[in-house]
This record gives C-alpha cells, sequence and structure tokens, in this order.
C-alpha cells in the first residue's frame, strides 16, 4: 500500500463528505413546515413579530445558498452550530450521545458476528444435516424481519410478560449515583435487548455467509490433505477452514458498519436508547436543521472511516491486493 | 474463542446478576415519567407541560392556587388589589433566596414580570401591566393600564417564575438565554442535570423558603417518548408517577395495577379540550347553517364513550366544563340528521360538498380515529369528507398557521383564566397569518370581541361570568368551532406517595409537599 494510495482515498473520503453535507442541507429544506412555526408551536403560539425574531436569530431568512455557505464554512471550523430547538451546541448534543450509540453498535456488531460465524460454521459442518436446516431457517426468519418487530416482540416477550429487562433507555435513573461497578451492570442489564435486536439481522447475515464460504474452504484440496493427515476434524474445521472462510466476514463485517448504524436509529427509537439514532429522529420531527445536519455528518464520518479502515486493513490482510493501486 | 466465551460468560453474569436495591436518600427520589421534551426550564419564555412541570419546582412565584381555585401566599406573603383594579400590591416573603444564595427582591419579581410580558407566547397575560415600582426589597406595586382580574391567576407557578435579575439582567436574549438550560431559581427543587431529551434530576433545595418542605430529596423527570414503554416502567416501578397520560388503554391498564393508583384530578386549570375548527373564510363554511349542521350530525357521546372507551368527557363549549366560567345552557348540538340535511338544504348543499379534515399529529385514538368517525358521520348528510394526515407537526403547523385548510382537529387549552387561554381563538385582533393556536378559523364577530373586552376587565366576578355566559352563548350559535371532549388527562402513581399534586394546576404545581409514606 503507498502513500498516493492513502492520499487519493483520503481526497475521496473529503469530497464524499462534502457531498453528504450539501444533499442533506438541501434535502431537509425540501421538507414541508417551517422551524420557527415548530419553535413558536413549542413555545404555545407566537405574535408574526416574534415568529420573525426566530427566523432572524436563526438565519432562517436568509437564501438557501447563503445558509449552505455559512453552515460549510463553520463545519470547517469545526462547528456544528447551536440546536434551534434546545438552544444548545449541536456539538454537545451529539457528545452526550454518541458514545450511547457506539456501545450499541459495537456490542452488536460482536455478537452478530461471533454468534453468527459460530451458527455458520456448525451449519457448514454437515449442510443437509437438521442443525444446518434450522440455522438455514433461523437466519432467514432474522434477515427478513423487520428490526423494530423484532424489538417490540422482544419487549412483549422479556420486558413485560416476563419482566427480565428494562426498556427505558440506557441506565435506571435511580441507581445514577451507585457505584462503578453497580452502573456496569445496570448499563449490561439494559444493553440485553437492544444489543440483542440489533445482532439479530446481521447474526443471520453473518450466519449464512460463513456456512457458504465454509462450505467452500471444506471442499476446498488443502482440506482434503488435511483429512488425509488424518488431522482431528475440530482442528480441521476451525483452525484450517474456518480462518480462510473468515476473509469475506471480514470484508462484510467493515461495510455492514453503515447498515448498523442506521439499524441503530430503529432500535434506540423502540428502546428509548439515548443515541444519535433517537436524537436524528425527533430532531426531524422538529425541523432542528443544525442537529439532524450535525448527526448525519457525524453518522456519515463514521461510515467513511470504517470503510476507509476496512480498505487499508484488508490490504494488510490480503498480500494480493498490496500492489495495486 | 475461550477469550470470547469468557467476555460473555461476563456478560450474561452482568444481565443476570441486577440485584442492587435503589439508592434512596432520606426523603426518597421520586421518578417521573414523561413523554413531553421540554426545550429548556424556563417557564417565563415557553408555555407548555414539559418546561412547566420542572419549571414549577425550580422557581418560584408570587402565589400558588388551591384545588378550589383561590389563591394562596407563595413568594407574596400577603397582597392587596385597590379598589380601582389599578394596582395590585405583592407584599413578598422576606427569607427567600435563590439557590445561589442570593436574596429573592421585588426588583426580581418586577423584572420578571416585565420579562413574561414581553417574551411569553401568552401576550394577554401581563398585557396590561404597565410598570412595577419596588419602594422596598420586599414590596411590589404592579401597575396597570385597565383593571386586570386574571392577573392574580398568571401569578401563578406555571405561567410567572420569578427569574434571578442578576443572571437574567445581562442583556441577552430571554428566549436563548444559557441559563434556561441551568437555571437558578428559589422553588423547592434545584436543578442538578439537565440532559436534553432525557432527563431532568432536580435535588432538594436546603434552604428552601418554606419550613419544613420540600419533603422529598429528588425529583427526577425521566423522558421516555414510548407510551408503551413509559407503561412498563411504571409496571415495574423504575417510574413513580406518570401525569398527562390521555390514551383510554394506557388509562385501563393501570387502573389494573395493584401497586398504582389513577386519577383524573389535578387538570382543572389546563383545560383540554379537543376540537374540529372551520375555517370561516373558506366558502363553503362561511354560512353557519354548515357549520350547526356538522355539528348536528357528529355524536359526542359516540366519541368518548365508543372511541375513548368512556375515559374523556364530552365538552360542550369553548371554556373547559370544570371551569367555574362554565356556562351549563350552551346550546349542546344533541345529534338530529333530519334537522343537520335541512339545514344543509337551506345552505344551499342539499346536494352535498366536498371538505378536508386535517387533524394535529397525535394520539390516534384523539385524533385519526375521530377524524375517520366524522367522515363516516358526515356522509348521512352528503358531505365527502377527506382525511389528510400530516406526517409531522410541522407539516400540520404550515396548514393550519397558514390557513390552508378546511376542517383542522387540534388540542387546546384553557390555561387556567378565559383570558389566558380562550380569548385568543375567538378575539377577531388575533387573526395572524402563520402563527398557529391564534384565531387561525379567522372568526369575526364585533359583539364577541366587545363582551370578551369587556370580561376581560370586569372585576366583579358575578358579572364576569355572566359576561362569559353570554359570550359562550354566541360562539355556541356562531360555531367557528365544534368542541368535541375535554382530553382525558389522568396522573398514574406509585399508592405509597403522599399528597399527591391533583390541585387546578397537577404536577405544573410545586411539589413540596409530596413524600413517600408507607
Amino acid at each position: 500500500m503507498n502513500a498516493s494510495y492513502v492520499i487519493r482515498r483520503l481526497i475521496y473520503g473529503f469530497l464524499l463528505m462534502l457531498g453528504v453535507v450539501v444533499l442533506n442541507f438541501l434535502l431537509i429544506r425540501l421538507a414541508p413546515g417551517d422551524p420557527a412555526v415548530v419553535i413558536a408551536g413549542e413555545m404555545g403560539g407566537a405574535t408574526e413579530e416574534m415568529l420573525e425574531s426566530i427566523r432572524e436569530a436563526y438565519g432562517l431568512n436568509k437564501p438557501v445558498l447563503t445558509q449552505l455557505w455559512i453552515y460549510i464554512s463553520s463545519v470547517a471550523q469545526f462547528d456544528l452550530g447551536e440546536s434551534f430547538f434546545f438552544n444548545q451546541p449541536v456539538a454537545s448534543l451529539i457528545g452526550d450521545r454518541i458514545w450511547p450509540t457506539i456501545l450499541l453498535v459495537i456490542t452488536a456488531q460482536l455478537l452478530s458476528i461471533v454468534l453468527g460465524v459460530l451458527m455458520g460454521a456448525i451449519a457448514a459442518r454437515k449442510p443437509h444435516g437438521p442443525l444446518s436446516a434450522l440455522v438455514s431457517v433461523l437466519s432467514t426468519i432474522g434477515y427478513a424481519v423487520p428490526v423494530f418487530w423484532t424489538g417490540i416482540m422482544l419487549i412483549i416477550l422479556f420486558a413485560s410478560w416476563l419482566p427480565w429487562f428494562p426498556v427505558e433507555g440506557m441506565q435506571s435513573v435511580k441507581l445514577r449515583n451507585a457505584d462503578w461497578w453497580t452502573q456496569t451492570k445496570d448499563i449490561a442489564h439494559h444493553l440485553v435487548l437492544p444489543a440483542f435486536t440489533l445482532a439479530i439481522i446481521y447474526l443471520a447475515q453473518y450466519a449464512r455467509l460463513t456456512r457458504a464460504s465454509m462450505l467452500d474452504a471444506l471442499s476446498a484440496d488443502y482440506i482434503r490433505t488435511a483429512r488425509a493427515k488424518g488431522l482431528n476434524e475440530r482442528i480441521v474445521v476451525f483452525s484450517h477452514a474456518l480462518r480462510n472462510a473468515l476473509l469475506p466476514i471480514l470484508t462484510v463485517a467493515g461495510l455492514q458498519f453503515g447498515n448498523l448504524i442506521s439499524g441503530a436509529l430503529l432500535v434506540e427509537t423502540v428502546f428509548n436508547w439515548p443515541g444519535m439514532g433517537r436524537l436524528a429522529f425527533d430532531s426531524i420531527l422538529r425541523r432542528d436543521y443544525p442537529t439532524i445536519m450535525g448527526v448525519l455528518f457525524f453518522a456519515s464520518l463514521m461510515v467513511v472511516v470504517a470503510n476507509l479502515i476496512t480498505d487499508f486493513s484488508y490490504r494488510f490482510a490480503d498480500p494480493r491486493l498490496k500492489d495495486e493501486t | 474463542m475461550k477469550l470470547m466465551s469468557k467476555l460473555m460468560g461476563a456478560a450474561a453474569f452482568a444481565a443476570l446478576s441486577i440485584t442492587a436495591a435503589p439508592v434512596f436518600a432520606d426523603g426518597g427520589t421520586l421518578v417521573i415519567a414523561s413523554t413531553q421534551v421540554p426545550r429548556h426550564l424556563n417557564g417565563a419564555v415557553q408555555s407548555g407541560i414539559a418546561t412547566a412541570v420542572p419549571s414549577t419546582q425550580i422557581f418560584a412565584s408570587p402565589l400558588r392556587y388551591d384545588e378550589n381555585w383561590n389563591p394562596q401566599p407563595y413568594l407574596a406573603e400577603s397582597w392587596e388589589v385597590s379598589e380601582d383594579g389599578l394596582s395590585v400590591t405583592l407584599n413578598l416573603a422576606k427569607n427567600a433566596t435563590f439557590h445561589d444564595g442570593k436574596p429573592v427582591t421585588s426588583e426580581d419579581v418586577a423584572f420578571s414580570i416585565m420579562t413574561t410580558k414581553e417574551n411569553h407566547p401568552f401576550k394577554s397575560m401581563f398585557a396590561p401591566v404597565e410598570t412595577i415600582e419596588t419602594p422596598d426589597a420586599n414590596t411590589a406595586v404592579i401597575k396597570l393600564s385597565q383593571p386586570h382580574p386574571a392577573l392574580l391567576l398568571a401569578l401563578s407557578p406555571a405561567l410567572a417564575p420569578v427569574l434571578p435579575k442578576h443572571i437574567y439582567g445581562d442583556g441577552q436574549d430571554p428566549k436563548s438565554h444559557p441559563a434556561n438550560s441551568a437555571p437558578i431559581g428559589s422553588g423547592p427543587f434545584m436543578l442538578e442535570e439537565f440532559t436534553a431529551g432525557e432527563a431532568v434530576v432536580m435535588k432538594k433545595n436546603p434552604n428552601f423558603f418554606l419550613e419544613g418542605r420540600p419533603k422529598l430529596d429528588e425529583i427526577i423527570i425521566r423522558i421516555i417518548k414510548d407510551p408503551s414503554a413509559l407503561l412498563i416502567a411504571m409496571e415495574n416501578g423504575d417510574a413513580d408517577m406518570y401525569p398527562f397520560m390521555a390514551g383510554s388503554q394506557e388509562i385501563r391498564r393501570l387502573e389494573k395495577d395493584e401497586d398504582l393508583a389513577v386519577t383524573s384530578e389535578g387538570y382543572a386549570a389546563v383545560g383540554p379540550i379537543n376540537w374540529l375548527a372551520f375555517n370561516t373564510a373558506s366558502e363553503k363554511l362561511s354560512d353557519v347553517r354548515v357549520r350547526q349542521a356538522i355539528a348536528y350530525a357528529v355524536d359526542r357521546e359516540f366519541i368518548t364513550k365508543a372511541l375513548h372507551r368512556g375515559v374523556s368527557s364530552p365538552q360542550r363549549g369553548p371554556i373547559i366544563e370544570s371551569s367555574p366560567y362554565f356556562d351549563e345552557s350552551i346550546p349542546a348540538y344533541d345529534v338530529d340528521l333530519d334537522k343537520a340535511n335541512a339545514l344543509m338544504a337551506e345552505a344551499g348543499f342539499g346536494d352535498g360538498m366536498d371538505l378536508t379534515i386535517d387533524y394535529i399529529p397525535g394520539p390516534k385514538e384523539q385524533q385519526q380515529s375521530v377524524a375517520e368517525y366524522m367522515k363516516s358521520q358526515l356522509k348521512k348528510i352528503g358531505i365527502n369528507v377527506t382525511v389528510r394526515a400530516a406526517p409531522d407537526f410541522p407539516t400540520w403547523a404550515g396548514r393550519v398557521g397558514g390557513h390552508d385548510f378546511e376542517l383542522s382537529m387540534d388540542v387546546v387549552f384553557n390555561w387556567g383564566d378565559p383570558v389566558i387561554g380562550v380569548h385568543r381563538t375567538y378575539l377577531s385582533s388575533n387573526i395572524r397569518q402563520g402563527v398557529i393556536w391564534s384565531n387561525t378559523q379567522q372568526y369575526t364577530n364585533t359583539s364577541v370581541d366587545d363582551i370578551l373586552n369587556a370580561a376581560a376587565v370586569e372585576q366583579d366576578d358575578d358579572k364576569r361570568k355572566a359576561l362569559y355566559a353570554q359570550f359562550q352563548q354566541q360562539v355556541a350559535t356562531d360555531l367557528p368551532i365544534y368542541w368535541i371532549n375535554s382530553l382525558p388527562y389522568h396522573t398514574a402513581y406509585n399508592k405509597k406517595l403522599k399528597n399527591v399534586p391533583t390541585g387546578i394546576w397537577g404536577t405544573m404545581h410545586p411539589m413540596d409537599m409530596v413524600e413517600w409514606g408507607e
């Protein structure tokens, strides 16, 4: 991997971010509804003068292109502006919510990879056996069922019917002053349902991908050789076949990151998880332009960075790609 | 693999071993669950439940109210209204301090009322206030341009928080002042933490000027936007109180919970009315006979008993039926399809007409279901109704504020005195393009304007009631609005809680007497 490749990828990333900012800015302004009316509505009504002063205060009376230019210049200076709704800096609103989202997304990612790969590998060992059929059926269901439905079903089962898990956010408010261990356990307790909900759809994908990839690997010559040498079947499957079958999983895991973030939006809404997804959802309903833009900017940045890391790491992992530019 | 299985084991252990008990201080913690998101916590520049509940805990106000609509001392230990009604003197408590230790003075009271007058959306609350004199640190004299009987109610905690002048008087716009998210007040609870859209944490004010109060150590308002998750939190004991609950299923479900009590008390001053507004400027609806025909075709009893499962009650007029100013004798428009059809024919619409109905995005039971019912019911009098759903509040507010509607359903609050929450809908001087919750019906009747203007300054309560009776008779005849039902607000709370606020302002009132019992 040479320097010009890295620089080119970084420039692509930058241009992509610029495109995202401009497109989001214009799209969000196409939605009907005036933020000043929303703010006035939230205040409980207003006069024409108050509406005008709100538009003036938030720069909404300037031409759209001027507003776009002002926004891009402030983002270039790392200033995401102030929320129309909360009158607080967007950066601090996102700062409060980015960690819950990262915690949810990473836990779901790990859960789906570990369980998915395990299920896929087991299924591939006896591709026509009942276990394989069960994995196929479960993974098809997991893939087909909408994530919000899974979430609601898990809530009904494990929060309402069997009151094992809480659904009111990330932490019990009554435990917020408890010692760190109690708080960690509390967060883990709250994390179980949303992380599983988000993981299920990707778990299914990983299981199917691993199964297919393992079936390929298991029919390869080097596996036949390994078996001919009399190696233990467990070593053959997990050490030789699975290792080779994991390469496509790694690629997909990187690319899935964007999907996980968009899935997190729904899961956060269903489970009241205090992350960026819920902030984005609420902000769209409130026409809180700076907050919507800020969240989309951050989410896009996370996806672009994740893809860059995948690209770079893949080149490290696969020697055949090293010389390509 | 081994490491991963250890991690998984640890996670599973963590998930299943939660046995820690809630950490209570002596007076205990009250967790209020709410679907409402406050923009900030300063009720002087922002109306609405979301801000008022925390604002009334953090800020004290000149007066507070009991459950019989009687003013009680709060920051003002006593008060006098001059005989001509043009001056109100407030004698303030001498021992009241803000949470930062500075004393509450008449300067703060004067500053707060003037700030509220200039910045709060309810312009009528303090419109007649000309100046406020402060002869000494504990006396504030409010000078009025005309008698203003609504003033005392406007001095309630929900409407007149006393702000610290030494913080808000720095020249910044009070509507976007940074202190709105980190307020210093003189109320029973002090802000500890405000996480926008998530929670408001308030702890006991140890120097509260009313001795022995507050009883609780902490109030936490936990925002849970999904009502079903909120119900689970209440049932599992993760939340202790759920005010402003309006869904019949929610109410019925929590009523069955042995640990919870459910009450409809505490919403008399809020006066939430669900109504159908007519755009009287539209050609089809400018004829009062068409509006009356619609009223005769709709059955309030069906809506409240069948659609709302009996939790809401019919509302016949512009003033909430629990208010002392409600007039029992106004026309009710009981269902009469023959009369409705005759009125349509008289108005020249015997062959029917097409109308569009909008509704404020909100609980389906109160809005969409009622709109769908209207569609089927109005068909019986030849009106072909198209239900136009709005994807969100901004879209609906744009249509109604911009007068781009024919029929629109909405929930509007009375806010205690008719001057504050009722006049705005019917005064012809309040027809404002682009402004939601103004006279969006574009209803004009000079005699109604005159009655309302007279009632606003009438000091004799009996005469004032008579004026409002006249007003109600007139608008119930003109029907710029067809009032459907009062919103069935209920409060669910843990039965161990004592002195739950059920006065006229409900939870928009200082909860300094609420405590945990056995």
